[in-house]
């Protein structure tokens, strides 16, 4: 981590420790902490983190960005801040710029298609849209006739229905049906969906690795307080091994989305090498979302399974995140035809090049 | 949590790529004179004299040591380009690659100045086999149970008792092994034991050959009765052989051989599905692939942070930990991946010979330098639990 990431990662550990503790979150009676804590977010500039100040935002370099989302995912709140980053970074891939407020992006599935009408306006529709209710505008990729192009949308202009995820986050189809743009432009040469899929997918990687620290913290801590047969839970080696492998799964989505952070941080294009990346971060981190849940489950017992106790806030979320921006099989899919296409002395020699 | 599970981000720098570049060309006039063959697994499994010397002298053993030892003083990170690239050639590195991995650091650290001058050079020349002398017949993953004794003499010590599992020892020149000195202590039973630099060729030392399931001789029985070896030839502290063993962890168990042993399956499956795969074998092709560059990630991680001096302990079992679960469930994915792949395709056969070898090899992978069970234990300690 830069020096730049740790104040940048500290300022934002701070603020949702103070604003969005996940026990006081999971008390709280209704959503009045939502508030206060985006106010502090967007007083501090984190959630335009990635738009240049040419373009009202932060100009914080995307490592940077990235250390933000892993704090996001380490307290698992309920705000749309990685969607913001997320909107603000791909309305920048045209220039345009950011509004304040919260914002989401369409499409968030790979399969997903929204089209820019021959009067400007969009049709088409987007599904798992994650806060596209709680957001005031939407960044929108869509196909236009002379290639991809990037618009502003308000989301009062497009019809949301009223889905929720596992967790209770707000999860919408977003249906466009002629519906204007604030702005629009032509994304960046090279720029597409596939491109798109790779940022979000690497997003829900790093805050899967984050949640997933977070949810070892919790589960080592009470292995050690628990008390059963007279003596720490977490004496037994039967749960010190579920532990064992927890951690290895905790450090195979952190190694995998540090990774792909790095790969597009560094790079100049979504090329082969970043979807090589960004495509196994997802995968690997969504089967350590998976694995990782089930065993901090198992050490929490009942108590874990109840909605007073924090860990759902972690688990529902892991799990819920392997369906944003490309699920773990179609990423997968996607990947093994590249390595086919390419073929077998082609292999070593791709994985070897990172 | 006591631990923050760490992963640098290190991307090996242009001299690891010129040095690849290096290996892949040597590997390939290997190839082409008939030394080893890519496909035929079974040959990374073996030892090969002058291949070692070929590879000493391109000064790829001992690489990051000092040059003064007949080192290359290059980095952690460059030896694993070495590394990866021969294990994944399927070259016979067998005879040099335990000295040059651990035995090589132990003398470094341990062994009086002449003993480290007249073996790492040769090490670092591809001329001496080294093994590990740890298990015993009643002490596998319960290592501080040895009972072979070294007992202090006046012209030395005196070896007597037996290893078993001990790996090369037919072939090998040296073992550097763990021997009891002091009985354990009450509060302390890791207490005792220390380590030695033995001669092979000491008289009193019986090899007997212990043929593994594979069909292939790698083990042995190592017996040792009266073998008198000098007291020059103790290495680090007189009982105290524990406290050097935790700090080797790291090197030994986060490198690429922890999880490319099975790899040629990987690649003989990509060449038997072929350009077009159906969507069931694209998607666990996928997953593998993101699986393996993970770990490669990870184990890269390892070596640039040793490189810069941190000791990623909890993080390099880890690897190991994941890498062996892995290598040795991989030959079963593949299997099931190419369970529909049409009984004429060409490079069926190929595929089907590398994975009869590499099922037969995959039950030791979790075994063979420290038992998942044992690695599970270190992680949990490094959490706080134990």
């Amino acid at each position: 981590m830069s020096e730049s990431g740790n104040i940048i990662a500290e300022t934002a550990t701070r603020i949702f420790a103070d604003l969005a503790d996940p026990q006081a979150v999971n008390s709280a009676a209704d959503g009045g902490w939502k508030e206060p804590l985006w106010r502090a977010l967007a007083e501090t500039g984190l959630t335009l983190a990635w738009v240049g100040e040419q373009h009202g935002g932060f100009g914080a370099s995307l490592a940077d960005g990235f250390d933000i989302l892993r704090v996001t995912g380490r307290f698992a709140a309920p705000v749309p801040l990685a969607e913001t980053l997320l909107a603000g970074w791909l309305l920048s891939r045209a220039e345009i710029a950011s509004p304040a407020g919260a914002m989401s992006v369409a499409p968030a599935r790979p399969s997903d298609r929204i089209a820019v009408n021959p009067d400007g306006t969009l049709s088409g529709h987007a599904c798992g849209v994650r806060f596209a209710a709680d957001s005031l505008h939407l960044a929108v990729l869509a196909s236009g006739p002379s290639g991809p192009s990037v618009a502003l949308v308000e989301t009062k202009a497009c019809n949301l229905d009223e889905g929720v995820s596992l967790s209770g986050d707000v999860l919408n189809i977003v249906t466009f049906d002629r519906t204007a743009t604030v702005h629009a432009a032509p994304a960046a040469a090279g720029f597409d969906q596939t491109s798109l899929m790779l940022m979000g997918a690497t997003i829900r990687s790093v805050e899967t690795a984050g949640a997933l620290e977070a949810a070892l913290a919790l589960t080592v801590r009470y292995a050690n307080e628990r008390i059963a047969f007279e003596r720490p839970i977490g004496k037994f080696q039967a749960v010190q091994h579920n532990l064992a492998r927890l951690a290895g799964e905790v450090a195979a989505a952190i190694a995998a989305s540090e990774s792909a952070a790095d790969a597009i941080a560094h790079a100049e294009t979504f090329d082969k090498a970043v979807f090589l990346e960004a495509a196994s971060a997802k995968i690997r981190s969504a089967e350590a979302a998976q694995e990782g849940s089930a065993i901090a489950h198992q050490v929490h017992g009942a108590i874990g399974f109840t909605r007073e106790h924090i860990l759902h806030r972690y688990t529902l979320r892991l799990l819920d995140w392997r369906d944003d921006f490309g699920n773990e099989s179609q990423w997968a899919a996607a990947l093994g035809n590249m390595v086919a296409a390419r073929g077998a002395t082609e292999f070593w020699p791709l994985l070897a090049s990172r | 949590m006591s631990v923050e599970l760490c992963f640098d981000q290190i991307r090996p720098p242009p001299e690891c790529e010129e040095l690849r570049r290096q290996v892949r060309t040597f590997i390939e006039e290997e190839v082409a004179t008939g030394t080893f063959d890519p496909d035929r697994p079974s040959h990374g499994d073996s030892h090969n004299l002058a291949f070692s010397r070929r590879v000493g002298a391109k000064g790829w053993i001992g690489m990051t040591w000092p040059k003064k030892y007949g080192g290359h003083e290059r980095s952690f990170l460059e030896r694993h380009v070495v590394t990866e690239e021969f294990r994944v050639a399927n070259a016979p590195v067998r005879l040099h690659f335990v000295a040059d991995r651990q035995s090589g650091p132990i003398l470094l650290k341990y062994a009086p100045e002449h003993v480290k001058m007249d073996i790492l050079p040769r090490i670092c020349r591809g001329e001496v086999c080294f093994v590990i002398g740890m298990s015993e017949p009643g002490a596998g993953s319960d290592l501080f149970a040895a009972k072979t004794k070294a007992t202090k003499t006046n012209n030395g010590w005196l070896i007597n008792g037996t290893k078993i599992w001990t790996s090369n020892a037919h072939i090998a020149d040296y073992m550097i092994g763990l021997f009891r000195t002091s009985p354990p202590t009450k509060d302390n039973r890791r207490h005792g034991l220390t380590q030695f630099l033995v001669d092979m060729k000491t008289p009193g030392i019986k090899v007997n050959p212990i043929y593994q399931m594979t069909g292939q001789h790698d083990f042995n029985e190592v017996v040792f009765e009266d073998v008198l070896v000098s007291e020059d030839h103790m290495l680090g502290e007189i009982d105290g052989a524990w406290r050097q063993a935790t700090s080797e962890l790291a090197y030994e168990r986060s490198g690429p051989e922890r999880f490319l042993e099975t790899f040629y399956v990987l690649v003989a499956l990509v060449r038997a599905l072929g350009p077009q795969p159906d969507r069931r074998s694209a998607e666990g092709l996928g997953r593998l692939v993101a699986q393996l560059h993970t770990l490669r990630r990870m184990s890269v991680s390892v070596a640039g942070m040793l490189q810069a001096g941190k000791e990623p302990v909890v993080e390099g079992s880890i690897v190991k930990d994941l890498g062996t679960a892995w290598e040795q469930k991989l030959p079963a994915r593949v299997r099931e991946l190419a369970a529909f792949i049409e009984p004429e395709a060409t490079n069926r056969a190929t595929l089907e010979q590398q994975l009869a070898f590499a099922t037969m090899v995959a039950p030791k992978l979790t075994i063979q330098g420290g038992t998942t069970e044992v690695l599970r234990g270190i992680i949990a300690r490094g959490l706080g639990l134990r």
